[in-house]
């Protein structure tokens, strides 16, 4: 790992990083070449695999050709194991790199997620691409070009202070000379380290980065010609289902799998308490798979009735992780003018990818390559050498463009599925989750119960401020408000359901339970919520987004109509800052609540692409609007009982508010990351307009899956 | 069996009650339709029969013998994308794209039906498809974008 991916590991985060259900015995070759030999023999990945552009798996990280190859004829070839999920992270990246070599985009082509390909990252998770993969692009990009003026000059015998690069060619401003990229590098690796301190382009000479550059690749994706896992097919390929239990915590008694091994061309695997089958349309092994007779032991399992109950019972009542605590919060409290103490509920909730979990494998020989969705395709690599005790370098993962994640796809489960089957059947396998599936055996965004007891003064400053999270995570946990006194804990549980990251992780429902709050603070102390936030805020940041959230919204010079609600909030993640001001409206028959208009100011550092960070903060509103109303997984007995999307109702163009955004550019800020911290101030900010408007305070996410009662 | 699919002849054998997206998919290689739901509620799937917008995942392949089967891939004409395709193009609808064939060829059924329609026809005939991303106010625009054409 390298250092810089170390720093950002932080201690709040609650990545999901769950080990692989599955544990698969050596097959009987690979069992007896270990013994029989003695020694495992390593080879490097890319002459075993084959179709490797070039050696990048193998060159030092530290090395411009691990990152940047320049072809012959200019063409430019960019290494990363970021995934693609739909945060056209491909096309903010490759700006940057343009920007520092400067070449027109489309001169680039971005070589993703490959393990034999690009160098080891960590996954595509915390919103980390934009400020660790774009500066480590950018450096290597600005070191190749200055190699590039370097081989020039030397090639000129040149002063090198007569030489300027433009659209991909060296020029000696003096002689007229000129020479392309290509005709440098003549197609052969910069073997030079990349320079920590090279001069890259100051943001506001930026001419490439800064830009709206519309999507690589669009038109693949508005014509159905790009493969997604689930599209693609290898020949002789087989399709691949999975028996699966019938409710979570339920073991294999017993299988009996006879029928389904006596059906033609079907490949039945029965390997510890994985049932799976192989066959060569998705009809026949779905026939296969019903075959099969299988009998479950279930244990007692918590329903989502009980399951605030449960979470703090289980919760370990102690300190609890991730502990801040700062003066006295008792006495703070038991003196303060104002009080409010308070219980949040939030539910479970899944990120219902459109594009389900995918694996297509293949071995040759001991060789494995996989192809599948995931924003790990390393961690999957991991997983597979865990699972089936093979080496790492015997292993290839590539994560074609994904049909998004949302944090959802951390893991390989449908790829290490199909290298199983695929190992027993000897061709290709693809498994392709049913919606079911992905609704069930994913894993959820966290349950959680939030408790917060807060005190301020009657001037309106907030004197106390204790926050235990039960569950959900410690991400957003803390208040970015000045508090003298403040105990702020996360205590984990053992959650029932497979739970791990979401969109801006458990801040979703931390920054939820603190606004809501503060909202309420402000509604006791007869104060504005907005004036009562910045008074107690001294970070100029996340003052500027809401002062711009407001001014865009006319917060200050409106008043909502009859039985409409206005609501602020904002919040912090991963260095931006969001505030979100919303307008709701509680129709008079179905009291469902529709939200009429959502204006959101966000800011994070420098924009590389303005239309792709105003696509990102709409997502992430809309998004957001359908775990604020009604997302929520319901669970009986360890069964899910709303599956699909006929049960689990998601945001639709009807649900869609206008959604304003307002972009703050910081050019004199490093760029962070977009993906997430949008999220976080639209659940809030229609909880509190819905109090505004009903005088009605609500305390659970989802806020009204039924709409609220007057 | 035969089924006409973007103006081409196409000899299937579906097994009984075979939907017409797994024909597509995986008997025709067709895999621009996709997959998102087997129920029919979110519309990644959507071909269009005889013009209109179905969800081709519900659609038994048998029913749709003898009639005009459009799919994204029959959308492009003599290299030329139509002009819903161009519009999203232009406005840079999508994020990870993979509801952009069914969002496509609902727009091009609405559009066909109702070439100048409002937000709120848009809206309604529209919600069906299912975005994750949240890229609905980009689809209304470029929808919008399409019917001046």
């Amino acid at each position: 790992m390298k250092k810089h991916e170390q720093d950002l590991i932080a201690p709040e985060q609650y990545e999901l990083h769950a080990a692989p259900a599955y544990d698969f015995s050596m097959n009987r070759r690979k069992f007896f070449s270990v013994l029989g030999s003695g020694v495992a023999v390593a080879f490097t990945a890319s002459n075993s695999l084959g179709a490797a552009l070039t050696d990048t798996s193998t060159a030092p990280e530290d090395q411009v050709n691990a990152w940047i190859h320049i072809g012959e004829k200019g063409n430019i070839t960019v290494y990363t194991g970021k995934a693609e999920v739909g945060q056209n992270i491909r096309t903010s990246l490759a700006q940057i790199v343009a920007e520092e070599l400067m070449v027109p985009v489309d001169r680039i082509s971005m070589v993703m997620g490959d393990t034999a390909l690009t160098p080891y990252d960590r996954g595509t998770l915390g919103s980390r691409s934009i400020p660790y993969m774009g500066p480590q692009l950018r450096k290597a990009a600005a070191t190749a070009r200055e190699l590039l003026v370097n081989m020039a000059t030397e090639q000129w015998k040149a002063d090198r202070a007569s030489l300027a690069v433009a659209d991909g060619v060296v020029k000696n401003i003096k002689t007229g000379e000129s020479i392309a990229y290509g005709g440098l590098t003549k197609g052969k690796e910069l073997l030079k380290p990349v320079d920590d301190n090279v001069q890259v382009t100051p943001v506001d000479r930026w001419q490439v980065a800064g830009t709206s550059v519309p999507k690589v690749n669009g038109v693949s994706f508005v014509t159905g010609k790009h493969q997604y896992v689930s599209d693609m097919k290898l020949p002789g390929m087989l399709y691949g289902k999975i028996l699966r239990a019938p409710a979570y915590g339920a073991s294999l008694v017993s299988v009996d799998v006879s029928a389904a091994k006596k059906m033609k061309d079907v490949t039945v695997v029965h390997d510890g308490d994985f049932v799976g089958v192989a066959a060569p349309s998705p009809h026949a092994a779905g026939e296969a798979l019903k075959a099969i007779k299988a009998e479950w032991k279930t244990t007692p399992q918590p329903s989502r009735g009980e399951i605030f109950d449960y979470l703090k019972q289980k919760s370990g009542q102690a300190n609890g992780r991730d502990s801040n605590v700062k003066g006295d919060v008792d006495n703070a409290y038991a003196s303060a003018d104002i009080k409010i103490a308070q219980t949040f509920y939030i539910d479970y909730i899944a990120h219902a990818p459109l594009e389900p979990r995918a694996g297509l494998a293949e071995w040759k020989d001991d060789k494995l390559t996989v192809w599948t969705g995931t924003q790990r395709p390393f961690g999957v690599q991991e997983d597979l050498q865990q699972v089936f005790h093979i080496p790492k370098e015997n292993i290839r993962v590539i994560q074609p463009d994904t049909g998004s994640g949302y944090g959802g796809k951390h893991t390989g489960e449908a790829g290490i599925e199909a290298a199983r089957l695929a190992r027993d059947a000897q061709k290709p396998v693809k498994v392709v989750w049913t919606r079911e599936e992905e609704f069930t055996w994913a894993y959820f965004r966290p349950a959680g119960v939030i408790e917060v007891k807060a005190g301020a003064t009657k001037d309106g400053i907030v004197t106390s401020w204790e926050f235990h999270n039960y569950n959900s995570g410690g991400s957003g946990i803390e208040t970015p408000y000045n508090v003298a006194s403040k105990k702020i804990q996360f205590h984990p549980v053992d959650s029932p359901l497979r739970q791990g990251s979401y969109r801006g992780l458990a801040a979703t429902a931390n920054v939820f339970a603190r606004e809501s709050v503060m909202n309420d603070l402000a509604i006791e102390l007869k104060m504005d919520p907005l004036t009562f936030r910045l008074k107690n805020l001294t970070e100029q940041r996340m003052k500027d987004v809401l002062e711009a959230a407001a001014k865009a919204f006319g917060w200050n010079n409106m008043k909502p109509a009859q039985g409409h609600g206005f609501g602020i909030a904002c919040g912090t993640e991963k260095g931006s800052f969001v505030a979100t001001c919303a307008e709701v409206a509680i129709d008079n028959e179905s009291k469902e609540v529709k939200v009429i208009r959502a204006v959101t100011a966000f800011e994070c550092g420098a924009i590389i692409n303005p239309t792709h960070l105003e696509n990102q903060i709409q997502g992430s509103v809309i998004q957001g609007l359908g775990g604020a109303l009604f997302e929520r997984i319901d669970f009986k007995e360890g069964k899910i009982l709303n599956p699909a999307f006929s049960r689990y109702r998601v945001p639709r163009f009807s649900d869609v508010p206008i959604v304003e955004t307002v972009m703050l550019n910081r050019k004199d800020l490093p760029s962070v990351g977009a993906g997430e911290t949008p999220i976080l101030g639209i659940a809030p900010a229609v909880r509190n307009a819905i109090a505004n408007a009903t005088g009605k305070k609500l305390y659970t996410l989802p806020l009204a899956p039924n709409g609220v009662e007057v | 069996m035969e089924l006409l699919i973007n103006n081409k002849k196409y000899t299937v054998e579906p097994h009984q009650d075979e939907s017409l997206l797994s024909v597509l998919r995986h008997q025709l290689d067709l895999t621009g339709s996709k997959y998102g739901c087997g129920e029919g509620a979110c519309g990644a799937c959507t071909v269009l029969i005889n013009g209109t917008a179905v969800r081709s995942c519900m659609t038994k392949a048998e029913s749709a013998a003898g009639k005009n089967i459009t799919t994204i891939e029959g959308l492009e004409k003599n290299g030329k994308l139509h002009p819903v395709q161009q519009a999203f193009l232009k406005v840079d609808v999508f994020q990870c794209s993979y509801c952009a064939s069914g969002m496509i060829m609902s727009a091009v059924s609405l559009l066909e039906k109702n070439p100048k329609p409002s937000t709120q026809d848009i809206m309604r005939s529209m919600q069906g498809n299912i975005c994750r991303c949240g890229t609905h106010p980009r689809i209304v625009k470029a929808i919008q974008e399409a019917s001046k054409v």
